[in-house]
């Protein structure tokens, strides 16, 4: 049986997909929401260290699960290994209502004005598709601002002259420093850097309905067990889901965007959750599946006048993935710096983000979240036994002495770390799986040497005793912080959307995830993607005539 | 060597189908049936995660219930690395017996850190280490124990929140009530 024609299909219900929905929604189109997974709850994982979605060597507590999700990444030249969603290279983000946002440590920056105009400001970097972004700032920030109200935001960036201007401050108050962050801000005044709070997605006070942080030692890898995390799936969705106007479909696995032999779009097939295939038919198309699945889900989208899969006639559609080459440092010191005040990232500085000499571009830096024992069991000086009593040793004397400050260098795009689909290799659905390859631009190794350099000094300055560095080398990038393949841009040779997350070759689809990301910035990408939802759906709303809207 | 393996008994599972009885050597009548390990595995086992985590002034490995971790997990969700333990624990006897002509677990704590050495620098003597590599080997069963000894006890290890209680982390953490304060 047919299913009843809607004027959108959203495409995943995470960072992008949950904005977008609820931006159409709102204006009065009829909206279905699909998404794989379903809605996670505290208790699916509780205080598991190992189910969180940060370690998973049990399983993602927030999906994908192992039994029914794969992936191919390359293994050397002309050889490809088949992964897990439980194993590293995967790549993966979550699978849930919210996706990212559930589980994520909560960071909220905005982008500088800089990271929006990466070419301009650097110039062309040799063996990148180093560009600009069709948009800038000053078009972002109403969008930013009203990510941080909606969703919710506490900071202060008032002590940051690096800040982007903005027009309104955040509308809850920045969450003080714990132990680390005091004696670290100590530190960055003297060396003359300038600390800040790190904005969080996260209730410093009441806000939006929902209680304040308890300040637990479990956030990030976690879902809030008194939910004061926010995400899309505490906020925008239920915000959705209350205009009467979308219909959120869990479990419910997209295969492909139907394009008519116009070149239009006429819906998205997908399997339910008995996993019998079903149609959707709309208007128009908006696929939020995070920069990995977005584009294995249009490669998969062939069609008469789109044979490579729509929005790919320049090819362009998987290319440029990019994350972040996480560099910092660690140090150990003589007195307790842990005071189990979490989530534990307080502070911040952006003093590194630009203005490096001879380096285009550079990174954020802070302190990081509080390490649970499994993770830190693996934390050591270069060359340090990891076992025998000399492991139950280094545990028992700096598992509360020590400190990690880091930062997600911005990396230079490569045109062939990318994302295809695999020729043999299908999910349980029978959907050929994504394909991962390429690697890391040399550049974002000399921004982690220098990045990291800083790191280092700042924490010898807050008194360890033994520091080291670590500077990821030019493995594959993505993960978490995957974006950047289905650039937006001006030329259609050169990009998969226009500015507005429309594709260029097919008017009534739209992308708004982390795969429109040009460059994925010096940050954390998440407030950025949110506000890239609120851009894209404020065009489609400001642009809706009627089913017959995008169709020229 | 006396071995403590923990009091319970466990049920046999479909999935594992090569569990065998065990006699404890402590309590006689005890009969464990391992999920996924023989009982030659298990002593074996039991005897590596002991030195990779060490009973010093607080519990190691042993006590902490680890290679009931492992077996569990083999069983279920771990159960991609069923071939991988198989031939890497024959692996180990082979090196054992290369080195020092005596199954590992019979080896003295020095031989046996000497052993688990070799493999870890890949450089492990034996036929078995041409099929699979000794140092990752190493690393799978390092890491396995790590997360026995780290992870939650509903895992199947860390019992009784050994590592944690070593560590001076209050569990469950209660907001407000903790007992852990700052020295
Ligand atoms: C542990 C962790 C910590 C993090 N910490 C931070 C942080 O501190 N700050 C920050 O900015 N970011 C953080 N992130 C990253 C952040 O969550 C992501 O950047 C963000 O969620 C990406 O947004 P997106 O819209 O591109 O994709 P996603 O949010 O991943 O949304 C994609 C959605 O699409 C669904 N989907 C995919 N394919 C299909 C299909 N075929 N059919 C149906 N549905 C589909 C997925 O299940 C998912 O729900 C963290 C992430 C994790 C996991």
């Amino acid at each position: 049986m047919a299913l009843k024609q809607v004027n959108a299909v959203v495409v995943g219900a995470g960072a992008g997909g949950g904005v977008v929905a609820k931006e159409l929604s709102e204006a009065g189109l009829s909206v279905v929401l699909l998404e794989r997974g379903g809605w996670a709850t505290f208790e699916q994982h509780g205080h598991d260290e190992l189910i969180s979605q940060r370690i998973t060597i049990l399983g993602n507590a927030f999906g994908p699960d192992d039994e029914r999700y794969r992936r191919v990444v390359s293994a050397g030249p002309g050889k490809w290994r088949v992964v897990l969603p439980s194993e590293g290279g995967y790549n993966n983000n979550a699978a849930c209502v919210g996706s990212g946002t559930v589980s994520y440590g909560a960071m909220a920056w905005r982008f500088m004005e800089k990271d929006f105009r990466m070419r301009s400001t650097y110039g062309a970097v040799a063996g990148s598709t180093l560009e600009d972004w069709p948009i800038s700032y000053s078009d972002l920030e109403p969008f930013y601002e009203k990510a941080e109200w909606e969703i919710g935001v506490a900071g202060d960036m008032s002590t940051n002259p690096f800040s982007p201007p903005r027009r309104k401050p955040y509308p809850m108050p920045p969450f003080p420093l714990n132990r680390e962050g005091e004696t670290l801000q100590a530190a960055a005044k003297k060396l003359g850097f300038h600390p800040f709070p790190v904005p969080m997605l996260r209730n410093s006070v009441p806000y939006n309905g929902r209680a304040a942080c308890i300040k637990c030692r479990y956030c990030v890898g976690f879902a809030c067990e008194v939910n004061a995390k926010c995400g899309t799936h505490n906020t925008v969705i239920p915000a959705a889901i209350a205009t009467g106007n979308c219909n959120v479909r869990t479990h419910c696995v997209a295969k492909e965007v139907a394009v008519d032999d116009r070149g239009f779009a006429k819906g998205v097939s997908y399997f339910d959750a008995d996993d019998r295939e079903q149609f959707q038919p709309a208007d128009l198309v908006v696929v939020s599946a995070s920069a990995t699945e977005t584009a294995r889900l249009l490669l998969n989208s062939k069609s008469k006048l789109f044979p490579t899969g729509a929005g790919n006639r320049s090819d362009w559609v998987g290319r440029n993935l990019q994350g972040h080459a996480y560099a910092g440092a660690w140090g150990l010191f003589e007195q307790e710096t842990f005071d189990d005040v979490g989530a534990g990232a307080t502070i911040a500085i952006s003093d590194f983000n630009h203005g490096n000499p001879g380096l285009a571009g550079g990174a954020m830096l802070a302190n990081e979240f509080i390490r649970l024992p499994y993770l830190f069991a693996d934390r050591r000086p270069p060359g340090a036994p990891s076992w025998g009593k000399a492991h139950k040793d280094f545990q028992r004397r700096f598992y509360k002495r020590s400190m990690s400050v880091m930062g997600p260098v911005q990396e230079m795009p490569v045109f062939d770390a990318r994302v295809e689909v695999d020729p043999e290799v299908k999910d349980h659905w029978g959907i050929p799986v994504a394909r991962i390859s390429g690697h890391r631009h040399p550049h974002d190794v000399e921004i982690g040497r220098f990045t990291s350099s800083k790191a280092e000094l700042w924490l010898k300055e807050a008194g360890a005793i033994q520091t080291w560095t670590n500077v990821p080398g030019l493995g594959v990038s993505g993960g978490q912080h995957q974006a950047g393949t289905c650039r937006m841009g001006n030329a259609p040779k050169t990009s998969v959307t226009n500015k507005h997350g429309q594709l260029h070759d097919i008017p009534n689809i739209f992308v708004a995830d982390g795969s429109l990301h040009v460059t994925n910035g010096g940050f954390n990408p998440a407030l950025t993607i949110m506000a890239l939802g609120y851009w894209v759906g404020d065009y489609i709303r400001k642009n809706w005539k009627g089913p017959k809207s995008f169709r020229s | 060597m006396a071995i403590k393996y923990n009091r319970r008994r466990f049920v046999k599972t479909v999935a594992a189908g090569v569990g065998s009885a065990f006699l404890l050597p402590t309590r006689g009548a005890d009969v464990i049936v391992w999920r996924f390990f023989t009982n030659a595995e298990a002593r074996l086992v039991d005897a590596i995660t002991e030195q990779i985590i060490p009973a010093d002034q607080d519990p190691g490995a042993r006590d902490a219930g680890v290679i009931n971790f492992i077996d569990k997990q083999l069983a279920s969700r771990l159960r991609r690395h069923q071939q991988v333990y198989r031939v890497g624990l024959a692996g180990v006897e082979e090196t054992s017996r290369v080195m020092f002509k005596e199954d590992f677990a019979a080896l003295k704590a020095e031989q046996q850190v000497e052993v688990l050495k070799a493999l870890e620098s890949g450089k492990a003597k034996g036929e078995t280490w041409r099929k699979q590599s000794s140092s990752a080997f190493f690393r799978l069963i390092r890491d396995h124990t790590m997360a026995g000894f780290y992870g939650g006890p509903q895992h199947g290890g860390n019992r009784g929140y050994a590592s944690y209680k070593m560590l001076g982390l209050d569990y469950p953490q209660i907001i407000g009530q903790n007992r852990y304060r700052r020295k």
